[in-house]
């Protein structure tokens, strides 16, 4: 087995642990990379079926090409889409004009938690790696949220020998992260290896593209003219910018994301 | 990046402030494996907080952590040599966050032992080299840190080294090899040091690099613990991840606890690629069998003639990571692979402190931080191995409440765990097993006839059975004769009156039962000695065919 093919096995291994041992299971589908290459694994995992909805938690700012994308795979997949958007913010006017971390807070944040709520979610697949971003790297695979969604970061359980939380008090529930010990380039690597379609912002156009999507006035591209999967994995392994250098929200405060994800975010 | 290369996990471990997380942050810096926006940000976190540079900062992510200038959580971080890929685990060096040393380290495959040369060892060094002996981690570079604080001295060097040497020694462990190094001046990181000429050995990496992968596991006994059963389609697919050994169309395997014996039908698949005709450790697969009998989340299947213990005990060492101890008389939760099933704690034979391996005497508990060895006993059968030879199958973690609390491992010590077996009947070091008060019972979801597992007392002389269950219904007086425990047991009037030893029973002319509460069909002395003497040639089928009666005492009940 090569590393990709541990990676694999490994990540397979945690969506059944979810689906067997977790109640209502929901999988966060954002369009990009990380949660298509997770949709790929869920369709390995359980033979072609996907026994589970996905969620797409919509700021009504994200790059248009995503939301066409969206509805044009879920379309083509029969994927059982929830989307959901904080109306009642956006009906306020919230905007990233607001700060940065207040709009992510109330149109990711708290959109996620309104639709945990709503459908009762028990356990939240999500497509976030160590390599990330700080907080992230010191996450659990099985990683509780309490009723307010809060993260208690600094007293998790022990998580040892692939025995994950499965036990917790009703009402909290459990963010899934079978992308964890993932990293960028193998993301990329897999998808290539796999042939996994992908939405094309990726791909450098005019000698610029996307290395991490998100909601437009947030979100920066590269400089690059990587225009295929080779050129990009390439390109990642000679560069010295972070991956989401391009995401505005991260920059706001040196422990921004910390912050957010300890309030839910994903 | 060719595609075959290596990936090493390796977790640092020490005492706390010795510098675990700073050789970690320095290895990565020299390596050049750093995105300039991840050096960026923890320099001007050092600025905000008026701190000098710390490699520590770029594994302590949290605030607070980078504020306390403490390890809180461990994480895991990538960087590549020329050899192989690297995962490197950073563990916390507080006692307080030990449960978070422990959820780090399960996952390496070998270790760096962090001592600070002018502190010596201390009492994290010999609790992390104690769990990870536990953890079976046998692959441990012992390094000594701040090497600069003692001028880079041989003599400091062999007198921590013996030091360590001499604790370790008590365990058994034999460390790869001691690496003198400075990670705050990059000393013996990547190339030798020239202040430590005395040093002959390899640098940090070129020691990472020497530590072999533990390879043949596919070459093992099977271990395919079943994590789910689908049927999303017509066909029915057991899918779970291969442990150890491996598998093909058409082997003939056997699914414990209950042995049941079927073939391997087909692997399933989903992307054309993923088509196989062998599937081996450490993949997440799918199969079908050819028999369509009910298979569950817990059984596991094996082939060939090294099959698992199955026992309703075992003797394991664990540490307790729990606030509340470990007590007996208290039901919790065992998971062993996927299995799960309620267990107690059955005897505590020694308890230990993990740093300085004290005995604690007489005690009925397993206090937080303590190791012990102990002996489980759980509700239901599970099928487990020693953990010297299946690492996955021979450990099990604890569940008190919420949270996980005790990781053990099984002790590799076959004659414990069939002493330990359920007696029924016991007196004056005689022991019988039998299932002869158990519930036989018709399964009508799997059409299977099964036993009911419960709790049951062990009778002595005097005790009043009970003669009539749902299933069962025995008269007041007979005897029971236990053919592999060597045991015949007389019961008049409902109470035990003799409990002895096969040779010296004598037939008094009342029914005789085996211990499954069949009747042995015997109406005398010379019947009972030539259905010994069956006992003897006869295989056991035939034995029972010409002389026991199922239905005679025992019936079978709809569950």
């Amino acid at each position: 087995m090569n590393h990709l093919d541990q990676l694999e096995a490994q990540s397979i291994f945690i969506l059944r642990e979810a689906y067997k041992k977790l109640g209502k299971l929901g999988m966060l589908w954002s369009i990009g990379k990380d949660s298509t290459v997770l949709l790929w694994l869920a369709k390995k995992a359980f033979f072609g079926h996907c026994p589970f909805p996905f969620i797409h938690v919509d700021t009504t700012y994200k790059i248009p090409e995503m939301i066409a994308y969206r509805d044009k795979v879920s379309k083509e997949l029969s994927l059982d889409l929830i989307v959901h958007t904080n109306e009642e913010a956006i009906k306020n006017g919230m905007g990233p004009e607001q700060g940065r971390l207040v709009c992510c807070k109330a149109l990711k944040t708290d959109a996620l938690q309104q639709v945990v709520k709503k459908y009762e979610f028990e356990g939240l697949i999500v497509g976030v790696r160590r390599d990330e971003e700080g907080s992230r790297s010191k996450e659990r695979v099985f990683s509780e949220r309490n009723k307010e969604d809060k993260w208690d970061y600094s007293n998790q359980p022990p998580e040892m020998w692939d025995q994950f939380k499965t036990d917790f008090p009703k009402g909290n529930h459990i963010r899934v992260h079978p992308l964890l010990a993932w990293n960028e380039i193998d993301i990329w690597e897999y998808i290539r290896r796999e042939n996994i379609p992908l939405i094309d912002l990726y791909f450098a156009r005019n000698g610029e593209r996307y290395r991490s999507l998100g909601c437009a006035p947030c979100t920066g591209k590269i400089k690059s003219n990587a225009t295929t999967l080779d050129d990009i994995i390439e390109e990642l392994k000679t560069t010295t910018v972070s991956e989401r250098a391009g995401r505005a929200q991260d920059q706001e405060d040196s422990y921004a994301m910390q912050k957010l994800r300890k309030d839910g975010y994903m | 990046m060719s595609k075959n290369r290596d990936i090493m996990k390796i977790v640092v471990v020490g005492h706390v402030d010795h510098g675990k997380s700073s050789l970690i942050g320095r290895l990565l810096y020299d390596t050049n494996s750093l995105p300039e926006g991840t050096i960026n940000k923890v320099k001007r976190i050092a600025k905000e907080t008026g701190k000098p540079f710390e490699y520590a900062y770029l594994l302590d992510a949290f605030e607070e952590e980078q504020k306390q200038g403490i390890t809180i959580d461990t994480t895991q971080i990538q960087f590549q040599s020329q050899i192989r890929d690297y995962v490197i685990i950073d563990a916390p060096g507080h006692k307080e966050f030990l449960k978070n040393m422990i959820s780090g380290a399960a996952n390496a495959e070998a270790a760096l032992l962090i001592i600070d040369a002018k502190e010596s060892v201390q009492e994290q060094s010999k609790r992390h080299a104690y769990i990870l002996y536990l953890l079976g981690i046998k692959k441990v570079f012992v390094v000594l840190n701040k090497m600069d604080l003692v001028d880079y001295s041989e003599e400091v060097f062999n007198q921590v080294t013996l030091e360590m040497g001499e604790f370790l020694k008590t365990l058994g462990v034999s460390p790869l090899g001691y690496i003198p190094v400075s990670a705050f001046y990059g000393q013996n990181i990547l190339k030798n040091s020239e202040f430590m000429s005395w040093y002959q050995g390899k640098n940090i990496l070129s020691s990472m690099d020497s530590i072999e992968k533990e390879r043949g596991v596919e070459e093992k006994p099977l271990r395919f613990p079943i994590q789910d059963v689908y049927k999303f389609d017509d066909r029915r697919i057991i899918a779970g991840r291969i442990e150890q050994g491996k598998l093909h169309v058409g082997d003939k395997i056997k699914i414990y606890p209950e042995g049941k014996e079927t073939t391997v039908k087909s692997i399933e698949y989903w992307a054309d690629r993923d088509q196989k005709s062998q599937i081996a450790a450490g993949e997440s697969v799918g199969i079908t069998v050819s028999d369509e009998f009910f298979n569950k989340r817990g059984e596991i299947i094996t082939s060939g003639s090294d099959v698992p213990y199955v026992s309703n005990s075992f003797r394991a060492n664990l540490f307790w990571m729990g606030k509340s101890p470990l007590i007996k008389g208290k039901t919790y939760k065992i998971k062993l692979t996927t299995q799960e099933t309620e267990g107690e704690l059955f005897e505590v034979i020694k308890t230990m402190d993990s740093s300085n391996l004290d005995c604690a005497g007489e005690t009925a508990e397993v206090k937080i931080n303590e190791v012990a060895e102990i002996i489980i006993k759980t509700k239901d059968l599970v099928a487990f191995d020693s953990f010297n030879d299946s690492q996955t199958t021979g450990r099990f973690v604890i569940v008190d409440g919420y949270d996980v609390a005790g990781g053990g491992i099984i002790v590799s010590d076959e004659a414990v765990v069939h002493n330990h077996f359920q007696a029924v009947f016991e007196y004056n070091g005689l022991k019988a097993r039998g299932d002869i008060f158990e519930e036989y019972l018709y399964n009508s979801d799997t059409f299977n006839i099964e036993k009911k597992q419960n709790y049951l007392p062990v009778y002595t002389l005097g005790d009043e059975i009970e003669v009539k269950g749902e299933s069962f219904s025995y008269p007041s007086n007979f005897d029971v004769l236990i053919l592999r425990d060597n045991t015949a047991i007389r019961v008049r009037n409902q109470k035990i009156t003799s409990i002895t030893q096969l040779s010296d029973y004598k037939h008094e002319g009342y029914p005789v039962l085996n211990g499954r509460g069949f009747e042995i069909n015997v109406k005398s002395d010379e019947e009972v000695q030539s259905f010994l003497r069956d006992w003897k040639v006869l295989s056991s089928t035939e034995l029972l065919s010409k002389w026991v009666v199922f239905g005679k005492y025992r019936s079978i009940q709809f569950a």
